[in-house]
């Protein structure tokens, strides 16, 4: 039984612990367990990209999903659209956003095997033509979720948001994929050893494919949610889920070099996240300050958490 | 056996192909661009580019990637345009405080052995931060001399061609021709085996972090010295720019196999490329981000099918 | 009047957590000998090198040179009185040219006109001891090939720029050349020992180590356990003093059945002008020839296999052993029973999910069949000697239902108790149908086969069936005149 100690994803809720404490002294109490709900709520979008970016990160160094951000604007705007505020139309949105999400990701892996592209710039490149995409799209729209799915995304039982209570369940179920089905225990053989991987017989780009093409459907699912909870789509809905993908990922103890992965980390680096920018909001700080103070702690705690020990 | 020779040579050659390529391009859509005045105008911003790109490939070639460039350069840009125009001993300590930030980031990435990616993704956050901090609006005045020696008319060549000459020899001739630039980038080949011979890792990751932050700075006063102003946000993109131009050139994530030549071919290509080209495409500017983007994906993939021919 | 030695080391030990890696060893090397160090994998000899070559520190004991005792030994220290190593992870930078690996090498080598001499060091060296080798000091090493790479490591070792060389430590050095290039190796090494250098040379070629040693020393479990002047020993008595039982060539023989009356397995032409091979159900078929002659070529095509390519036709699902376990085997983070169910997934399931009981069942069984040594399959697979990783991934291809084994020379630099544990396997499965396509680089594995395929210059040039096949034969064949 491995000590507490060397959890990683323990210090993750540890440092979101933290930073709420600091948080409600700031305040003098009041509004602690509202803090704790936002956070709840808000960290459900980053968790549910940041699984995503964990699967695949996981595949190996030079994996990452750079195209997330204009995903989930794209989609935020094409699932509000098909949607069209009427309540009968949810279910044929969120299939359109996944959709939308799920052709992001095929075409990031079309583009990174058929076309030899290194992922980073692969999805990076992929993420401009999204843009362009969704900018001619949704021209200047604030197009409105309808009401059903906007009550929906921010409803709450006893407190805790409901979208929190199902992104649990997802969590759940993505952490037993990723050590029990032979997907999950493929790609984490592939992002330790490529090429043994495939001497193992193991279908390695049928693996990448579906890796991506998750994570794109997984980009899509959020720009849905999003465009619900802050009832309304737009291009930059999605722009910070870049850095707070991938630093969830990592701070929560999934190794960046590939092949180590770890699902209960995601949720306590998320909140941890929005916990810092909720606290730097109560500070009352410029946006300037809020991206230096981000960026910083974020080098912090990867520096203080230290990187892979070197394989002997 | 194989010839030895054929990689190597094709290597070298596909960086070249690809300007050529781009250069064919634009003579069949405007020929009159092919001019000294057309190349000084087309090539306005190829030396922050070729800079930047540089700056990457020194980043590269210890196995790293710097995704906090572009706003890093962005960062002394606003420095340029106003303690280095105020105060210049001041802006002058500020910009080597840049440098030293960088060495010092090479440290700690060496010395926790962190993942370069997360950990520039994060001061790529900081630095944006520092940025709009310094100049939230956008504003600043370049210094005269730098602005005049941004505009010198040598008699031959166009400036940012001659300049991008002394750029790629200095590069070539410090990285490939020194005795320690062959330790520089051995470190990226195999980084035990150089330890084991004697030699420092941390000091050689400092020293390519600290030439990526001295080309940055660089990068940052030529652009500031074109656009004579500056804004925050200005450095942004580069960072897909720098990465591009180093695997165009050649250049590949893992192994320090670099190229300083083909780097700054690849600069100015996608320099041509990212707007000369598009406007005489005739693209609209919804399209101009996409079109970038996508630009970057043909000349890859081109890179992609003539390497395939070669691979052994 | 008994010279003193160049390197003494008195009661060293070390420790790895709960496993001694050495028990209190004491070895002495004079000046002008080559000691041969043979032993298990697992005995120790790679610990013991790099204590002398400073590069692991020991918990106690005492080490000398020159009659001095070191106090503060380290990598530095070691080279600077003239001991050089050669491993077996092969530390060269890929993306540098051989004279720009030759100046990391020598910090000494700077200034104006550094690539000049850093260059002909390297060529004095490689003309010196691999006449005829080919390699150009401006090649970039990732373009040479595995033979020449090894070269290019072993003459480095021996370039001097400011040190002088006393001692050189030759851990399996010939384990990626071929016979042609090994034998140059070893006849330098006579000579330098002639001329009065110091050897170490460790190999698990028991006939290398006989004829080139003035004295061997065989390790066990930590200790040195037997030790004297080399023509004291014979391969039996080493094979005994390391602890593996007596080989005997009869019970080895593999009874080899008409050829047409099993089912065709593979067939395969690996060029036009070559001849088939050809592989039926229950045989061992070895591969032969000198490295690098097409076998893990044609391997690497059969395996990939789905369709009908030109000239290879696969009758049945197939697994590789591969032969690089860092590169090509081993997953680093996975435990041993995770590495050795990675190739059999499908198998384990239970529904939708693997069923942890299956797997746990799958890592016992095989542990016992294949006699891995750990204390729990349940640890990583890193924690196993390299022999014992090799044993797991053997198991990971055998434990898929492929009725064909690929085997890309996987014994190389493995310790002969495991070697003859893996060839009882292979016999057990030959017998129950398996087939086994078996790339060696050693003609006592060739002599185990039904059928030998040798090769030159990329085809097939030889069938020799078992009974004909000779270490004769097979070099007659296999060799190649130098251009």
């Amino acid at each position: 039984m491995t000590a507490i100690r060397n959890q990683p994803w323990l210090w993750s809720f540890l440092g979101a612990g933290l930073v709420w404490l600091a948080a409600i002294l700031f305040t003098h109490g009041t509004g602690a367990g509202g803090m704790l709900t936002a956070a709840l709520a808000l960290a459900v979008f980053t968790v549910v990209v940041g699984i995503g970016q964990m699967f695949v990160i996981t595949l190996g160094p030079g994996n990452v999903d750079l195209s997330l951000p204009a995903n989930i604007g794209l989609a935020s705007a094409v699932s509000m659209t098909v949607m069209n505020g009427s309540d009968g139309r949810i279910a044929i949105g969120l299939l359109a956003a996944l959709g939308c999400g799920l052709a992001i990701g095929i075409a990031n892996y079309l583009l990174i095997r058929a076309l030899r592209i290194p992922p980073i710039i692969a999805t990076l490149s992929a993420s401009f033509i999204i843009q362009s995409i969704d900018i001619s799209y949704g021209r200047g729209l604030q197009i409105k979720p309808p009401p059903g799915f906007a009550d929906f995304a921010n409803a709450e039982i006893l407190g805790v948001p409901v979208l929190a209570i199902l992104t649990v369940l997802f969590s759940v179920a993505a952490a037993i994929a990723l050590r029990r089905t032979v997907y999950g225990r493929s790609a984490l053989a592939i992002g330790q050893n490529m090429r043994a991987a495939r001497f193992a017989g193991l279908r390695v780009e049928r693996i990448r494919a579906v890796t991506y093409a998750l994570c794109g459907t997984l980009g899509g699912l959020d720009g849905a949610l999003l465009a619900g909870y802050f009832r309304g789509a737009n291009v930059d809905i999605g722009n910070e889920y870049l850095l707070a993908s991938i630093a969830v990922v990592v701070i929560g103890g999934t190794s960046v070099a590939g092949g180590k992965a770890n699902v209960p980390g995601i949720w306590g680096a998320a909140l941890f996240l929005v916990l810092l920018l909720t606290m730097l909001n109560t500070f009352g700080v410029s946006s300037g300050v809020r991206l230096l103070a981000t960026g910083l702690i974020i080098v912090a705690v990867i520096a203080a958490a230290g990187g892979e020990r070197e394989r002997r | 056996m194989t010839a030895l020779a054929s990689p190597r040579a094709m290597r070298a050659l596909l960086p070249a192909l690809s300007l050529v390529l781009v250069l064919a391009g634009i003579a069949w859509l405007n020929p009159r661009a092919i001019s000294y005045f057309g190349f000084s105008l087309m090539l306005n911003l190829a030396v922050p580019i070729a800079l930047a790109t540089v700056a990457q490939m020194f980043v590269i070639a210890g196995n790293d990637l710097d995704l906090s460039i572009g706003p890093f350069i962005g960062f002394t840009g606003c420095i340029a345009a106003t303690w280095l125009n105020d105060t210049p001993l001041l802006g002058a300590a500020m910009l080597l405080g840049c440098i030293a930030v960088y060495a010092a980031l090479g440290a700690l990435i060496a010395l926790r052995n962190l993942p370069s990616i997360v950990v520039t993704l994060g001061m790529s956050f900081v630095w944006q931060g520092l940025a709009i901090l310094l100049l939230p609006k956008p504003g600043g005045a370049a210094p005269d001399w730098l602005q005049a020696l941004m505009s010198v008319k040598p008699p031959l060549l166009p400036f940012p061609v001659l300049a991008a000459l002394v750029i790629a020899a200095a590069a070539w001739f410090g990285l490939m021709r020194t005795s320690y630039g062959a330790v520089l980038r051995g470190s990226g080949g195999n980084p035990a085996a150089v330890a084991r011979a004697g030699w420092s890792l941390l000091a050689i990751k400092m020293a390519l972090f600290a030439l990526a932050g001295l080309f940055g700075v660089l990068s940052g006063l030529a652009l500031i010295g074109i656009t004579t102003s500056a804004d925050a946000n200005i450095g942004n993109g580069y960072t897909l720019l720098s990465i591009a131009g180093v695997i165009l050139g050649g250049g590949e994530f893992v192994g320090g196999v670099v190229s300083p030549v083909g780097a700054v071919i690849g600069a100015l290509t996608l320099a041509l490329a990212a707007s000369p080209l598009l406007t005489f495409l005739r693209i609209p500017p919804d399209w101009q981000v996409g079109a970038n983007g996508a630009i970057l994906i043909i000349v890859l993939a081109a890179r992609a099918r003539i390497g395939r021919r070669s691979e052994p | 009047m008994a010279p003193s030695p160049l390197v003494s080391l008195d009661g060293v030990e070390k420790r790895f957590g709960a496993v001694r890696a050495l028990d209190g060893v004491d070895l002495a090397i004079g000046r002008g000998e080559c000691v041969g160090l043979v032993g298990h994998n697992g005995a120790g000899k790679s610990t013991l090198m790099h204590v002398l070559a400073g590069t692991a520190a020991p918990d106690s004991g005492r080490i000398a040179v020159a009659g001095e005792t070191q106090r503060a030994y380290s990598a530095r220290r070691a080279r600077q009185l003239g001991i050089r190593c050669v491993f077996q992870e092969l530390s060269l930078c890929p993306n540098l040219t051989v004279a720009e690996n030759i100046r990391v090498f020598h910090p000494a080598i700077r200034g104006l006109g550094w690539r000049g001499r850093a260059a002909a060091l390297i060529a004095d060296r490689l003309d010196e001891i691999f006449p005829g080798h080919g390699i150009a000091a401006t090649d970039l090493v990732q373009d040479l090939s595995l033979g020449r790479r090894q070269m290019v490591e072993v003459a480095r070792a021996f370039t001097v720029a400011d040190e002088a060389v006393t001692l050189v430590i030759l851990d399996e050095p010939t384990s990626a050349l071929d016979s042609h290039t090994a034998g140059q190796l070893l006849a330098f090494m006579r000579r330098a020992v002639a001329g009065g250098m110091s050897f170490v040379f460790i190999s698990h070629l028991l006939g290398e180590v006989l004829g080139n040693s003035d004295r061997i020393v065989v390790m066990r479990d930590g200790r040195i356990v037997a030790g004297g002047p080399a023509r004291d020993f014979d391969r039996d008595r080493l094979v005994t003093a390391m602890g593996g039982a007596k080989e005997d060539p009869a019970a080895a023989a593999i009874a080899g059945g008409a050829r047409d009356a099993a089912p065709l397995r593979v067939r395969a032409r690996p060029r036009g002008n070559s001849v088939e091979l050809l592989a039926h159900e229950g045989e061992v078929i070895g591969l032969a020839g000198l490295a690098g002659h097409g076998q893990t070529d044609l391997l690497r095509r059969i395996f990939a296999a789905t369709r009908r390519q030109s000239g290879i036709e696969v009758g049945a699902a197939v697994a590789l052993v591969a032969g690089d376990r860092q590169t090509d085997g081993v997953f680093p983070q996975m435990s041993i029973a995770e590495n050795i169910s990675i190739g059999s997934l499908g198998k384990l399931l239970q529904g939708p999910l693997i069923s942890p009981r299956r797997e746990a069942a799958l890592a016992e069984s095989w542990r016992q069949r294949i006699a891995i040594r750990t204390p729990s399959m349940g640890d990583n697979i890193l924690s196993l000697s390299g022999g014992n990783q090799q044993k797991a991934l053997f198991a990971r291809a055998l434990a898929s239902d492929a009725p064909i084994i690929l085997m890309d020379d996987p014994m190389r630099g493995v310790d002969i108790a495991t070697k003859l544990e893996v060839y009882d396997l292979i016999r057990q499965e030959a017998a129950r149908g398996r087939t086994f396509l078996w790339y060696t680089t050693e003609t006592d594995e060739l002599m185990q086969c039904d059928h030998v395929y040798v090769f030159r210059n990329g085809a097939i040039v030889a069938d020799l069936p078992r009974g004909a096949v000779t270490e004769e034969k097979v070099i007659q064949s296999s060799f190649l005149e130098t251009a």
